[in-house]
């Protein structure tokens, strides 16, 4: 780690006016990611500011519209267990659940999950040119060993994946994040939130400099009856996704009424696309109705040397995925495929 | 009352309570006083020199004591041979900073000292590099046509090189009745012990230093650093009671020993390095390595002409060879073989022996293409290795010491419900998964070294047992108090095992299964000794009861010398020492094969393995869902130790098949996944139902003990015996490791 | 300029209170293991991706590795050290012994601390769902039976505070 300061703070405007908007002044809170960065030498911090004391967001509330907030301090293993969100919202449960290991949920923030990096190796090496490590130097992955990089979204700066489960699960649900900085508060759409890396690939998200994100929103429909999360990986658990599917269907007289769907693992940012559920709007659950959905989602959608397997690898995890939605009592720990 | 015999009880590790309380301590953790932490810097690029390696602002910092690199080190050895360890393979040993040649990525370039272990990582940062790069080449694929034979060394004694052909290969496979060939791979493998890797070096005044090492080998260890640094042995003392686990990495002295010893000499203080998990992977790997096979058999399912043919990776510098090609020939009697093993030359570190090293890559080979003759022939693949079924080692012409191989099928097979296998390959279903059952054939050497013990009773009729011996975690310190209580007739509580000191009895460095064939019968030899020199006291006594005993006459248990015809005479082992003024009695003895019996047979330990795999086709998930593996390696002398070395080899070998691999970009001719999130071991969630037999086997032969060893056996059938059961799953033939999604797709 | 403002922080270790100064970069880990010995709790990767560094704070399972001991000034901390009362095993570490649940016994102390945490956040109930739980704890001699067996035992003893 290079030498840093540190405080801890209190409230969200203390927060605000330790960061000063000053990119090398970050937030920390459960650490998990930020902690990791900097040991590698891959982030640089002049100050570290310390929100864990910030209780007005460490909880999970309702909302009047029908909706939940969930404190972005509030843990993910605590959000996961939490009896509304098993109840409600089962998904982002399941998802979160898929994610990291028990030990890194305890202390993983909500907000923080948000703001994750990638796990790309060549980001992680500050010894190998990197656009989103250091922007402009080139990037590795694309001529070099890219079995875990994206298929969608992709730029030729960057083919990076976001690794979230949780936020998947987020990106299917609709939910927005609340944010203050020092121009008040604003709210962004989940899909609004994380960025396609484009030519900035350093910049993964539309938070700016000196903002903090303070809460993330669930509208009222949570897909409880239906829904399911998969993920496919390396080994069984403790690992990032290959591929991940987040899948929600409100089901009316055996016709879907409305359907989601988010790929993890295969893009810069959660990803969704609203004509693959307009699609199956009103459609009966079908394997067929689903191919075509995994079809359209994947428009496309292009691999390199090693990772073209995962173009027909989430075609199909999708189709599992809205079978598993159909039954979510068939689903195991870890997100592990069942049926 | 009497609790004999402690050989063959499942004994919970003695040092059980200070594993599970972290009283256990290990090389990093030592207190010192006023301790520096050394930090080490690695080259960035593959090849070439540096140019410019400038510590100015780095050695400002506060709190940083020195860097050395090669522009300061202090002055060692002079001679390649003063730096080659016991597991050195033909070659010159790599010497750190011994100048700006840069012959891999990662290579050791600098040590930074200070004050801290952050204050030490971070001034590494501040070390300013500057490099010419010159053309590299880390691809084996891409050079294989570079392969050529090893040289020969001292190493090639354990490691012999492969038979001589026999018969006429190609003419015998040519008119075989049915042919199978395969080619085989597998990529780069880090052992990456849980414990990285680390040195505290106490430094006790002039030139004398007390190491505490991770390491397979204390006497190795001691040897290196005497012979590199120019110090007396006897001022050199190795520790290493605890290792947090090795499977090989530990065999040869690591840099980290190098650069502490270094450092603590030159500053006359007390110096730790320890590696990171990333530093892991910059010394000895698993071997990437190409394969192929041609076996050919009669109708009669007679295995008649077998080619196998590796060519593995290794540095420039060294010939790391292991054995991959030899094992079909001493399983299956083949009259015409034509065996090869080749190796390229790349630009990366010397690999270095990684649990079932050679075994586990060839069985794979050699495994899978039984299974494919046995389809191809219409026989049962069991049915199939019990036709080839031989008491002889063809290769060599010689009678196995003993081999309950036959017994470990049968009982295996039993075991795991074999005859509930269709043989049709995606015949068997459970809800939308395939089904698969495998099973392969494992073998591993038996062998045994030198080793020395000592063996001391003091008044209280406690002995300490010592040698020089490592325990990994393979139980050592367990067994061979076991052994030792019983060779002396006395309890458990009455034996200390002391080990793992260089100043103690030599032992060669722990590994290849051999250990406990070795120093185990030292451990008996001393024991018995002890028990000799007790009883010519005894018959010395004024009371003269045994004066006409011979040693075989009498027994030892709990404390007396009881005359075996007549127990109620007997001499308690008190009286002698009354007699002896009290002082303590002891014995040190050397245990060797007899050089001119031991070559006169073949000696291997065996096991039959059988996998069943679910395989959900769509995805191409592959669980394995359960597993038993049978194993015939003489006298179990503590099962429940025993069986978890099986077990954990067992999942070696799974996650061999379908986790673990170091990827590496030729463009940079680096490991991109050095870590543990990318370097995929299994988790608990992969492990499911697993199974060990031992299958009794008498052997006289291979020692006093008749034990054989069981470190590596768990690991070599599983590959194939997974991949087996994948293809009887799904009809797929997968012959490159680690098989992941993408090859089922 | 290099900053160098360090800490006064209390830490609760084992129920016994220690006053520290320190720089703001340094884990909670190497506090342990540096500065106040206890090193039975282990460093296998300092990054977060092996879990032998797993200790329990206020009661919850985390990794020391990746937390900064300034975040966790005021804390109750319980390392392997404090797992046992007095003499009396914990009944996972007897189980442990039991179940020759350890091999180097490098990766035990975390594999301990998690499972007591797991069996107080009470959430797994079948061994598919322990499996799962405990897969933060890696193993690389393949004890993983062993451990599995051993944390079963005891839950299904139900003796595990």
């Amino acid at each position: 780690m290079n030498n840093f300061s540190y405080t801890k703070v209190s409230n969200v405007q203390e927060a605000i006016s330790e960061l000063d908007g000053d990119i090398r002044n970050k937030i920390v809170a459960g650490g998990t990611n930020i902690n990791d960065l900097l040991k590698y030498f891959i982030t640089k911090a002049d100050k570290l500011v310390d929100i864990n004391p910030v209780s007005e967001n460490n909880s999970i509330i309702r909302l009047d519209n029908g909706g939940i907030r969930l404190g972005a301090l509030h843990t993910n293993a605590d959000t996961a267990y939490d009896p509304i969100i098993e109840e409600r919202y089962p998904l982002l449960s399941r998802a979160i659940l898929a994610g990291a290991s028990a030990q890194i949920r305890n202390m993983a923030t909500n907000g923080g999950n948000l703001m994750q990096r990638t796990r790309c190796y060549y980001f992680y090496d500050i010894n190998t040119p990197c656009n989103k490590r250091d922007p402009g130097s080139g990037c590795s992955a694309i001529q070099g060993y890219n079995r875990i990089h994206a298929i969608l979204g992709q730029s030729e700066n960057c083919i990076a994946v976001f690794p979230s489960d949780m936020c998947v699960a987020l990106a299917a649900l609709s939910a927005t994040v609340n944010i203050m900085g020092p121009n008040g508060e604003r709210n962004l759409a989940f899909a609004e939130f994380h960025r396609l890396p484009g030519d900035t690939p350093n910049i993964d998200n539309n938070l700016k400099h000196g903002e903090v994100i303070t809460s993330i929103d669930l509208p009222r429909q949570g897909f409880e009856k239906n829904y399911s999360y998969l993920k496919l990986r390396d080994r069984s658990s403790y690992s990032f996704a290959l591929v991940s599917v987040a899948t929600g269907f409100e089901i009316e007289n055996g016709s879907i009424k409305e359907a989601r769907i988010a790929l993890g693992g295969v893009a810069h940012k959660p990803w969704r696309n609203t004509e693959a559920e307009d699609f199956l709007k009103d459609k009966e659950p079908t394997r067929e109705n689903f191919t075509a959905a995994a079809t359209i989602l994947l428009e496309g959608a292009k691999g390199y040397q090693q990772n073209a397997f995962k173009i027909e690898l989430a075609k199909r995890a999708i189709i599992r995925n809205c079978f598993m939605a159909l039954n979510p009592e068939s689903q195991r720990p870890g997100a592990k495929p069942s049926l | 009352m009497t609790k004999l015999p402690q050989i063959g009880k499942p004994i919970s590790r003695l040092e059980g309570r200070l594993k599970v309380t972290g009283s256990a301590k290990y090389a990093g953790e030592y207190e010192a006083e006023d301790l520096l932490y050394g930090y080490v810097v690695n080259s960035t690029i593959t090849k070439g020199k540096i140019t410019v390696i400038d510590t100015t602002e780095a050695k400002t910092l506060e709190g940083v004591i020195e860097i050395f690199t090669h522009e300061n080190k202090p002055s060692t050895a002079w001679f390649d041979f003063q730096y080659a360890d016991m597991d050195a393979p033909p070659g010159t040993v790599f010497k750190p900073l011994k100048d700006n040649d840069i012959k891999y990525n990662g290579q050791p370039i600098a040590l930074v000292v200070a004050a801290t272990f952050e204050m030490a990582r971070y001034a590494a940062t501040k070390i300013k590099l500057a490099y010419t790069e010159e053309k590299f080449e880390t691809n084996l694929q891409s050079n294989l046509h570079k392969a050529r034979d090893t040289k020969k060394g001292l190493a090639s004694m354990l490691k012999p090189p492969p038979p001589k052909p026999t018969g006429d290969f190609e003419e015998a496979y040519q008119n075989s009745f049915v042919q199978s060939s395969g080619e085989f791979k597998h990529g780069t493998e880090h052992h990456n012990p849980m414990e990285m890797f680390a040195t505290t070096v106490i430094y006790e005044g002039k030139d004398q230093l007390k190491i505490y090492d991770k390491t397979q080998g204390t006497i190795n260890s001691q040897m290196y650093v005497a012979n590199v640094f120019g110090l007396k042995m006897k001022n050199v003392q190795v520790i290493a009671p605890f290792v947090g686990g090795a499977f090989g990495s530990g065999l040869r002295p690591q840099y980290q020993l190098f650069m502490a010893v270094m450092a603590s000499l030159k500053l006359k203080r007390n110096v730790r390095v320890t590696l990171d998990r990333a530093q892991m992977y910059t010394f000895g790997h698993r071997p990437p390595t190409v394969q192929f096979t041609k076996f050919g058999a009669e109708k009669n399912g007679k295995v008649n002409a077998i080619y196998h043919k590796a060519i593995g990776e290794t540095s420039q510098f060294e010939d790391y060879v292991e054995i991959v090609v030899n094992w079909a020939n001493m399983l299956y009697p083949a009259e015409n073989t034509l065996l090869e093993h080749q190796v390229v030359p790349l630009d990366v570190y010397s690999p270095l022996d990684m649990r079932a090293p050679g075994g586990s890559t060839g069985m794979h080979a050699i495994e899978i293409t039984m299974d494919d003759l046995a389809y191809k022939l219409n026989i049962d693949p069991l049915e199939l290795r019990l036709i080839n079924y031989s008491e002889k080692d063809k290769s060599s012409d010689k009678e196995y010491s003993s081999k309950e191989l036959r017994n470990c099928y049968l009982e295996g097979a039993k075991k795991f419900g074999w005859s509930n296998r269709n043989p049709e390959p995606r015949s068997m279903k459970r809800g939308n998964k395939l089904v698969g059952y495998g099973m392969a054939t494992g073998i591993w050497d038996a062998n045994r070294l030198l080793a020395r013990v000592q063996a001391i009773m003091t008044s209280d009729g406690k002995v300490a047992i010592k040698s020089a011996v490592t325990d990994i975690g393979t139980g050592t310190q367990t067994i061979m108090t076991q052994i030792a209580a019983d060779e002396l007739g006395l309890r458990l509580e009455d034996i200390t095992f002391l080990y793992a000191d260089s100043k103690m009895p030599f032992a060669p460095i722990q590994g290849g299964s051999f250990t406990t064939a070795t120093v185990g019968p030292a451990v008996k030899a001393a024991c018995k000794a002890l028990n000799e020199k007790l009883f010519r006291k005894a018959k010395h006594l004024k009371n003269a009861v045994l004066s006409e005993m011979k040693f075989e006459d009498v027994i030892f248990s709990e404390g007396f010398i009881i005359v075996k015809n007549n127990p109620e005479t007997k001499i308690s082992i008190a009286e002698i020492f009354a007699a002896n003024g009290g002082k303590e009695i002891k014995t040190t003895n050397t245990s060797m094969p007899n050089p001119l019996r031991y070559g006169k047979k073949a000696r291997a330990v065996h096991s039959a393995v059988f996998v069943e795999v679910e395989v959900d086709e769509e995805l191409g998930i592959i669980e394995v869902k359960r597993a038993v593996t049978a194993v015939a390696a003489g006298k179990i002398i503590n099962p429940k130790t025993a069986e978890s070395q099986i077990l954990g080899g067992m999942i070696w070998g799974i996650s061999k098949t379908l986790h673990e691999e170091t990827i590496t970009d030729h463009n940079f001719g680096k490991y991109m996944n050095p870590n543990l999130a990318e370097y995929h071991i299994p988790v608990h969630a992969d492990i499911q139902d697993l199974n060990v037999i031992f299958v009794e086997e008498n052997d006289t032969f291979v020692n006093d003990l008749g034990v054989k060893g069981v470190g590596e056996i768990g690991v070599v059938g599983m590959p194939p015996a997974i991949a087996n059961a994948i293809f009887h799953a799904t009809g797929k033939r997968i012959n490159d490791l680690p098989i992941h999604f993408d090859k089922l797709l | 300029m290099e900053p160098k403002e360090t800490h006064a922080i209390t830490l609760n270790v084992n129920d016994t209170n220690y006053q520290i100064q320190i720089l703001p970069w340094v884990s909670l880990l190497d506090v342990l293991r540096e500065e106040l010995h206890l090193t039975g709790t282990k460093k296998g990767c300092d990054h977060g991706q092996c879990g032998a560094c797993t200790v329990l704070v206020d009661g919850k399972r985390i990794l020391s590795c990746l937390t900064l001991a300034v975040m966790k000034d005021g804390s109750a901390i319980t390392t392997i050290e404090g797992v046992a009362d007095g003499e009396n095993l914990h009944p996972i570490q007897k189980a442990f012994i039991e179940h020759d649940a350890f091999q180097c016994g490098y990766c035990t102390p975390g594999q301990i601390c998690s499972a007591i945490g797991m069996l107080k956040e009470g959430k797994a109930q079948t061994r598919e769902e322990v499996q799962e739980l405990m897969s933060g704890n890696l193993c690389r001699c393949g004890a993983n039976r062993g451990i599995i067996n051993a944390i079963m035992e005891v839950k299904e003893g139900g003796c595990h505070e």
